[in-house]
């Protein structure tokens, strides 16, 4: 299960890498002249918002093995003084005994909570919020500048089956319910921002509580219907040599050319993998959001990649960070599906004449389907001794 | 369309049914809550 989200972690580090914010390392400062406590620098670094350096702190935490004889001053503290203590339990530094036995109840403060809050308040909601503006907008003048994808020469008003009904529920399985996390995950994430703001707190309560029911319960739908898909297609959408052609002649979308096709063109072979791949992904962190302490996911996989990449990536996580790091990384995935599949939605409806009916009833027009998937016809209606349609 | 519409109320139903059938198996988020005992000795 980790191997399956080490890819994921990676694309995640090349992210966060990439964000100025993260990528900027605070530089060494000299604090001998405060004997190793913040310095000034320390303190105008952070009031212009720079990074700082907080290792003084959280590593700051007392050695025992120099503790002064217990008839010394401060012997029985045990070579830790109270600031010490209180840094060990900022930075769960601790192993405290509780009277009340659970897998977090030790962890009184968990500092990189605060980390996690401002990323996920920050430039996840900022650039995943303007990639689903953006791909809104670019379908728009999409529409504007080709038109909608007609059926040359129009529909022949004969049919063929493109989809069984069994296909179709599959698809509607995993379309339904990705809507309905999808909707309920964006009010979960923005609605403190944008959403209170509006309505107030006192009608987004339960709103917020009932996209948290929704979206824990409805996950089971989206990956039913992600194994049904995968099952019954994934034999259609290996790559092959075909698809470099599609690809090449860019689909025919701007040369309004019809390259040759299967049942399932490049295009859609590229959605197909991306589903399945980010829908594995965002399915397996879902589950450890779910199930934290059955399913904690990031400390192992974060030991994988520091074994191959000779990294230092954290692996000594409580629950909590095992959830923070589950919850970004399942929200950036989230938004690349949402911005695919709103470019599928718009292909597949408003974008092209005659392609819902693959999905709608199942019953395609014999020309869109020569037109955009011959050789999948030609297999057809071989199979059918040329009687194929119904 | 009548397929569509199934699929949807088929969601619907695995969502209900979810929780239902998670408590069954022990898999409740009010478990990790409870501890067996508070040891005062």
């Amino acid at each position: 299960m980790n191997f399956k989200l080490l890819g994921a972690a990676v694309v995640a580090l090349t992210v966060l890498a990439f964000s100025p914010a993260w990528a900027e390392e605070a530089p060494a400062v000299d604090r001998t002249a405060t004997g190793g406590a913040q310095t000034l620098e320390d303190i105008l670094r952070r009031q212009e918002q720079l990074k700082v350096d907080e290792s003084f702190r959280s590593e700051n935490l007392g050695d025992p093995a120099r503790a002064a004889p217990m008839t010394d001053q401060l012997g029985t503290r045990g070579g830790v003084s109270d600031a010490e203590v209180w840094r060990s339990i900022r930075y769960n530094k601790i192993d405290p005994t509780v009277q009340s036995p659970g897998p977090a109840n030790g962890v009184m403060i968990q500092d990189e909570g605060i980390a996690w809050y401002k990323l996920r308040e920050g430039p996840v909601i900022t650039y995943g919020g303007l990639a689903l503006l953006g791909i809104v907008v670019l379908l728009v003048v999409f529409y504007f500048v080709r038109g909608k994808i007609m059926i040359d020469g129009g529909p022949a008003g004969t049919t063929i089956e493109r989809f069984k009904a069994i296909e179709r529920f599959g698809h509607w399985l995993l379309a339904g319910s990705f809507i309905a996390l999808g909707l309920t995950g964006l009010i979960t994430l923005m609605g403190r921002s944008f959403l209170i703001p509006v309505i107030g707190a006192d009608a987004f309560a339960p709103l917020a509580s009932g996209s948290k029911w929704l979206h824990n319960n409805i996950a089971w739908a989206f990956m039913l219907g992600l194994v049904m898909t995968f099952v019954m297609w994934v034999t259609h959408n290996i790559p092959s040599k075909l698809d470099w052609q599609w690809i090449k002649a860019g689909g025919g979308i701007f040369t309004k050319s019809h390259p040759p096709a299967k049942k399932f063109n490049a295009g859609q072979k590229i959605i197909f993998w991306t589903v399945m791949l980010l829908g594995v992904s965002v399915s397996l962190s879902g589950l450890s959001l779910l199930f934290p302490f059955q399913m904690p996911m990031f400390a192992d996989t974060f030991g994988l990649i520091n074994s191959i990449l000779g990294t230092s990536l954290p692996t000594d996580l409580a629950p909590h960070q095992e959830m923070q790091y589950a919850n970004i990384w399942h929200s950036i995935v989230a938004f690349v599906m949402m911005v695919a599949i709103i470019a599928h939605i718009y292909i597949g409806t408003v974008g092209m004449e005659g392609a819902f009916d693959a999905m709608g009833n199942g019953q395609v027009d014999i020309e869109w389907a020569r037109q955009h998937h011959d050789l999948w016809v030609a297999e057809v209606e071989a199979r059918q001794g040329k009687g194929g349609s119904s | 369309m009548k397929v569509m519409i199934g699929a949807f109320v088929a969601a619907l139903v695995i969502a209900s049914l979810a929780p239902v059938v998670l408590n069954q198996f022990g898999w409740s988020s009010a478990e990790q809550a409870i501890s067996e005992s508070v040891r005062l000795d």
